[in-house]
């Protein structure tokens, strides 16, 4: 097991809870999206010498594979979803929050991703909206199996808005595509504004970046032309907006943008 | 340090063909990873050695190819190899160039 952050070692599988039904399963390399075939035959072989097999396969084609399939789930269910990124603490729970009671024009459904404990979840279950926490336990990301799953138990309705928070870093997300149709990064005026270069794969792999905290500003030195011009400098097609999930500040700018991108969906 | 999860999926495609051709034993399991794909390759061998234990990998040695980051430049069309992907055209000062070569995550061939 990875001693840093515990990356899913042996004890593979995470943890999906359902704080509605109180009911929690336990999902590991036993399910049939996860394992090896096993290629029982009789006849013999006469492979002794050493050879070389080709292989040619993209180490995360599985992943992608069934982010594939998650993408047509959403698309035949007119569901925009959204992957919600960011480090630990830039307060993407409380942005859900806020977004959960402000967004009006289609149903919400959310998936919280953390290694342990329901506490999201129970935050996102007090405004009544449907919930799914998955536990990655080792895990430092969401992968597309995790959301297949998540998807089955939350059964999001036709024509909603599916909010996914990943675990809380800026690193291992960006490269676990999960079906999403838009990645949206957050970032917190008290991070610095040289995020972007520190960790471009995140900020080049996001549609749109927020950046949050923002009633900070006056007792911060957070240069937002600076921040900016980095993030660009990564992804020249980044949309940012800047808003405050504690005071409201700019949410409108966020919850418009929403709701364009749902009545876009169709 | 997500690549532990990287090397679990190396692993699983490597068994996956061994078996696929009645393969008993694997000597080595051969990668490229690119030098901008997000993966650092040292902590890959760190991860490999705890994720081959018990497997039919358990000989195998896993050799990482480094693929070098080149990109074209979208405006000029010069062919460089920045350190990093943001780094601007040497040429042009154009950004945002178009990736040659240097995110691959690919499992090339096992030898056995």
């Amino acid at each position: 097991m990875c001693e840093h952050c515990g990356c899913s070692g042996e004890d593979a599988g995470f943890v999906l809870l359902n704080p509605e039904t109180g009911s929690h399963y336990h999902i590991g390399d036993d399910n049939p999206d996860s394992h090896v075939h096993a290629h029982p035959h009789k006849h013999s072989h006469m492979h002794d010498s050493p050879r070389k097999i080709s292989v040619e396969v993209d180490i995360l084609h599985r992943n992608d594979l069934i982010a594939q399939r998650n993408r047509g789930f959403f698309e035949a269910r007119n569901i925009l979803a959204l992957n919600l990124v960011s480090s630990p603490g830039s307060g993407k729970t409380t942005l859900l929050e806020r977004t959960v009671r402000h967004f009006e024009k289609k149903p919400v459904f959310v998936i919280e991703g953390d290694q342990q404990t329901s506490l999201d979840a129970d935050r996102i279950k007090a405004t009544g909206v449907p919930v799914i926490q998955v536990n990655t336990r080792d895990g430092c990301h969401l992968d597309a199996l995790m959301v297949s799953k998540a998807v089955k138990e939350l059964n999001p309705a036709e024509s909603s808005l599916l909010l996914i928070e990943n675990v809380g870093n800026l690193v291992c997300p960006a490269l676990f595509d999960l079906g999403e149709n838009y990645r949206v990064v957050i970032l917190s005026v008290t991070e610095g504004e040289d995020k972007p270069l520190k960790y471009p794969n995140m900020f080049r792999s996001a549609d749109i970046c927020l950046i949050n905290k923002t009633d900070l500003l006056p007792y911060l030195d957070f240069d937002l032309d600076r921040f900016r011009s980095f993030c660009l400098q990564v992804n020249p097609g980044i949309t940012f907006i800047e808003l405050s999930a504690k005071t409201g500040e700019g949410f409108d700018r966020w919850i418009n943008w929403l709701e364009q991108q749902v009545t876009g969906n169709r | 340090m997500h690549e532990f999860s990287i090397v679990q999926n190396i692993v699983e495609i490597a068994i996956e063909t061994a078996s696929q051709n009645h393969v008993k034993s694997v000597r080595s399991v051969e990668v490229e990873i690119g030098q901008a794909s997000g993966i650092v390759a040292d902590a890959m061998d760190f991860a490999w050695e705890s994720l081959i234990k018990d497997t039919p990998l358990r000989q195998a040695s896993l050799v990482i190819k480094i693929i070098p980051l080149v990109v074209k430049c979208v405006e000029c069309g010069l062919q460089y190899s920045p350190q990093e992907i943001y780094e601007p055209c040497r040429l042009c000062g154009a950004l945002n160039p178009e990736i040659l070569s240097g995110k691959e995550l690919r499992v090339t061939a096992i030898q056995t």
